[in-house]
């Protein structure tokens, strides 16, 4: 559409240029009144045009945050069961025919993991004996399972990078080995989670993850399941999201 | 009470829609108790006055920053987000936003969309635009799609269905959604409204979304939510298509904690939303889901003109917490839909004549008591109350060359005139204390019952003049003079 | 006067500057900056000497402090402005942060209850001095207001240009006063007290609405 590209290529030129000539004809006048120009944060550049930089503004009250490696699994559990996320305690060895037990005791009949997810090949041995619920892979693209996605997997499982202390919520990185959906679509979603991978903050987390030089297409923090308080401030779970979130934890991980 | 808002055409009258929203019991017990109780779930969360000044020096200096340096972040957006696989598009007024957004639907056959909230959707009056169009725009959030099967609009940016009861909702849902039982049940009308969505989610051709904050460093598009609708928009359909006004951007991906920390406890009261979401990038090389195409449409419609003024500019501060609505005793007490504008409460009262006309909108800088609850929640620092006085300023006496739109052009002359009086009164010691000889020794006629006095006096006793003035008093109890 | 009396009580040389009118805030709130500013000067001319200014008013204090640096931006006079903003005290602050006074209580036992005027309360951040005031009364019981940080409805102008939202914010300010049980609402600005005091009077409530410093003044003089 030539047109329309012409149109919001010129869109973009008039805008930019108006907000430059605001900021070359503002290095002329006074600074605004005291209390409406802030101190950049920490680490940014000062701003151009005739401000002398002030001090930089503190981040203190984020890296203040943080709790001893023991007290970090405790409090995240308690913010996320506050909403309603439910903790299976497994073992590196267990977990599979823990999590099977556990779904097939709820009447799940089939459990979806990434085709490409450490996690589907002990589920898969662990489903040998052919029980409920029946290993279900996405190997392949959306467009041809999402009928079958949508009305016929009762529960979705993922691996996660790591859990955040301060509020609850677990962050994850969608991947070809572990779909977008997965975590979305099934009425459950269960996250294998390893106790010792939780940061204080998302803050601290985001900075360790290095994300600000190479950022996935899609990260996401999850910290319960799905909920509502649109009609009347009341809470409602499971709206569009899963309808539970189970975390298994896992000490050392999926193994 | 379903008030359109009216493209800018003369005058709205806000009185009115002000006083009818007033005399509705049904508005003033959802709103009074709605306030309430998300004023209670903020202050829990803020409990800490030395966390919250800490936290908001950092916001508001995170958003100053940014506008500071508005436009070459607005272009690194861009090519990071182009590297990433996101087509980036630019639109000055709403007119060229919806046009855009079609010309990107048509491109791929697209005619069923879901949407996520988004309030710069509500500014280009997008689903009824589609609608013309021959798009169907469903709205998702679960108070977005109350407030669109009722053919309104949202009543506060957070909780757009925040003007309906259970009840309400439970008879609306009844009517409008086929096969449904009446039931008042929350759970149950929840699970109604999933039914009905999933299936949209499903077979959407494409889906819309609103953003939260923009990274500049990463070419991020950050969306916070709790229901799940806003990944569903923005995943399962092929296509996604996103609106951001050009405010909207921060500089790096280690700004994004804090603002959102601050966004959901001001919001929602809670310290985090269930799901935060990062977007940069549409279906990644050998991921199996994902939309194929992510557009982002990036929004003037005015905001370039409040950024030209150093002093109004803080208003592009705002993330959209509505925490300033939940404390304004106006907002309280007419509600959203009186203020006939896409942002009601405090912020709506700078943003909007700002973008629309002081004329246009003569009455909302002025439908203030500047008593400050909203400056003193913002967790960016707006000093609301004092751009209110800016733009009061702007109204009655504009300096040549303002930047803001229609300055002066609300200019009442008689009020010229009174405030004149008013000066040569109050300037002149000999005239004032004519006129307080005048008011305590004829205390005892009526009080004027002209036009505003009258209704003063209609709900309260009318002020009776002391006897003697303080200046009379300390004249005799020997109070020396100056 | 009250305000005076409790300032000379201490041993304070009080000057009442006759000529003095109004601090200029309608104007100033309306928009209305070069009258405001007018009457302003004439204000700031009265007050010359490098004496504390103290102000029985939370609005006015908060006006001639934070606002009038601000009214006169650019003009010439600026300097003596923002000199005689640095001197300028509300009466309530004044009284406990600078005179430190300790009252005596020689009234009834009587309950009442304290509305914080909005420019007094979030403009110069004074919330506890009144109560320290009061508290230090001891036969008088201070309820609090359940809603006591909303405004009242008044806000000068607003009052006048929004009647029935003023309206609607007084009947609920009244109605919080009244169910305090309180035979009094203390206040120190005369503009909510009018507001809620002629409201509270028209629905035939028994209920005072007094200055704080008449308050103050009545209890601690027997009288």
């Amino acid at each position: 559409m030539p047109e329309q590209a012409e149109t919001e290529a010129g869109a973009r030129e008039r805008i930019l240029d108006r907000l430059r000539a605001a900021r070359a004809a503002e290095a002329g006048h006074a600074p605004p009144p005291a209390g409406h120009a802030p101190p950049p944060p920490a680490g940014h550049a000062p701003p151009p045009g005739g401000h002398a930089p002030p001090a930089p503004v503190d981040t203190a009250v984020l890296a203040a945050k943080t709790w001893p490696p023991a007290e970090r699994l405790a409090r995240l559990r308690r913010c996320m069961e506050a909403v309603k996320a439910e903790f299976l305690e497994a073992t590196a060895a267990g977990w599979p025919a823990a999590v099977r037990d556990f779904l097939r005791a709820g009447g799940a009949r089939t459990l979806m993991a990434g085709a490409g997810s450490p996690l589907a090949g002990p589920l898969a041995a662990a489903g040998a004996d052919g029980a409920a619920p029946a290993l279900v892979l996405y190997d392949r693209p959306v467009e041809e399972l999402k009928a079958s996605l949508f009305s016929t997997i009762d529960a979705g499982i993922t691996t996660c990078l790591g859990g955040i202390a301060e509020t609850g919520g677990l962050i994850l990185c969608p991947s070809p080995g572990e779909p977008r959906l997965l975590s979305l679509v099934p009425p459950i979603h269960l996250v294998l989670l390893d106790p010792a991978r939780i940061w204080d903050t998302l803050w601290q987390a985001v900075r360790e993850l290095g994300w600000s030089k190479a950022i996935p297409a899609n990260a996401l923090v999850i910290s319960g399941p799905s909920k509502t308080a649109d009609i009347e401030q009341t809470l409602a779970y499971g709206v569009h999201g899963p309808k539970r979130l189970i975390v298994v934890l896992v000490p050392g991980g999926a193994g | 009470m379903a008030a359109e808002p009216v493209p800018g055409s003369g005058p709205l009258d806000f009185h009115a829609s002000a006083a009818a929203a007033l005399a509705d019991p049904q508005i003033r017990a959802n709103f009074r108790r709605a306030m309430d109780g998300l004023m209670a779930k903020r202050a829990a969360l803020f409990a800490d006055p030395a966390e919250w000044q800490a936290l908001r020096a950092l916001g508001a200096a995170i958003r100053a920053h940014a506008l500071d340096h508005l436009p070459e972040l607005l272009v690194r957006l861009e090519e990071r987000c182009r590297a990433n696989g996101i087509q980036v598009h630019w639109a000055e007024s709403t007119g060229d936003a919806n046009a855009a957004v079609l010309a990107i639907l048509r491109a791929h056959g697209a005619t069923r969309v879901v949407k996520g909230k988004s309030m710069v959707s509500e500014e280009m009056h997008l689903n009824d635009y589609l609608a013309e169009h021959g798009v169907e725009s469903l709205e998702s959030d679960l108070g977005e799609y109350v407030v669109q099967l009722d053919h309104e609009t949202p009543s506060h940016i957070i909780m757009p269905a925040i003007h309906k009861n259970g009840r309400q909702i439970a008879r609306l849902f009844g009517e409008k959604i086929r096969g449904a039982q009446y039931t008042e049940d929350v759970d149950a009308l929840t699970a109604m409204a999933r039914r009905v969505l999933r299936q949209k989610f499903e077979e959407a051709d494409a889906g819309m979304s609103g953003v939260n904050v923009a990274v500049a460093e990463t070419g991020t598009l950050v969306l916070v939510e709790n229901e799940g609708n806003g990944r569903m928009s923005t995943h399962v359909p092929p296509l996604h298509i996103a609106l951001m006004g050009i405010e909207k951007v921060v500089e790096r991906l280690a700004d994004v904690p804090p603002l959102l920390a601050l966004l959901c406890r001001s919001a929602t009261g809670q310290t985090i939303t269930t799901y935060t979401n990062l977007i940069s990038g549409p279906r990644g090389a050998g991921e199996l889901d994902g939309p194929h195409e992510v557009h982002l449409v990036i929004l003037d419609n005015g905001r370039s003109r409040i950024f030209a003024d150093p002093e109004l500019r803080a208003t592009l501060r705002c993330i959209r917490c509505g925490a300033c609505m939940n404390h304004c005793p106006v907002y309280t007490r007419i509600g959203g839909h009186a203020y006939q504008a896409v942002y009601p409460g405090p912020i709506g009262k700078i943003l909007i004549p700002q973008t629309e006309g002081l004329k246009t909108r003569r009455e909302l800088p002025q439908a203030s008591s500047l008593c400050g609850a909203c400056a003193e929640v913002c967790p960016v620092a707006i000093p609301i109350t004092e751009l209110l006085l800016r733009l009061r300023r702007e109204a009655a006496h504009p300096e040549p060359g303002s930047p803001v739109l229609q300055a002066g052009e609300a200019r009442a002359p008689w009020e010229e005139r009174a405030w004149a009086a008013w000066r040569r009164v109050f300037a002149s010691p000999r005239l004032y204390r004519l006129a307080s000889r005048l008011a305590t020794r004829c205390r005892w006629l009526p009080p004027p019952r002209l036009g505003p006095l009258a209704a003063w006096t209609r709900v309260r006793s009318a002020p009776r003049p002391a006897r003697r003035s303080l200046h009379e008093l300390a004249r005799r109890r020997g109070v020396p003079d100056a | 006067m009250a305000g005076i009396e409790l300032l000379r009580r201490e041993g304070l040389e009080v000057v009442f500057p006759q000529a003095q009118t109004c601090c200029g805030q309608p104007a100033w709130n309306s928009g209305h900056a070069a009258e405001a500013r007018a009457v302003a000067r004439a204000q700031v001319a009265l007050f010359r000497e490098p004496w504390p200014v103290v102000v029985p008013s939370g609005s006015c204090a908060a006006m001639m402090r934070r606002h009038y640096p601000q009214l006169f931006a650019g003009e010439p006079d600026l300097p003596e402005v923002e000199a005689l903003a640095a001197r300028v005290h509300e009466l309530t602050e004044f009284l406990v942060g600078v005179l430190g006074v300790k009252l005596e209580d020689k009234g009834e036992p009587v309950r009442v209850t304290w509305h914080a005027s909005c420019h007094a309360l979030r403009e110069l951040g004074i919330r506890d001095e009144p109560k320290a005031l009061l508290g230090q009364l001891a036969n008088v019981e201070l309820v609090g207001l359940e809603r006591e940080r909303e405004c009242c409805g008044f806000g000068g102008t607003f009052a006048v240009r929004f009647p029935e939202i003023s309206a609607a914010m007084v009947e609920d300010k009244a109605a919080d006063v009244a169910a305090t049980g309180a035979g009094e609402v203390l206040s120190g600005d005369c503009g909510c007290l009018l507001n809620i005091g002629g409201k509270l009077a028209r629905t035939g409530s028994a209920v005072r609405a007094r200055h704080i410093a008449e308050f103050l003044w009545e209890r601690t003089r027997g009288g």
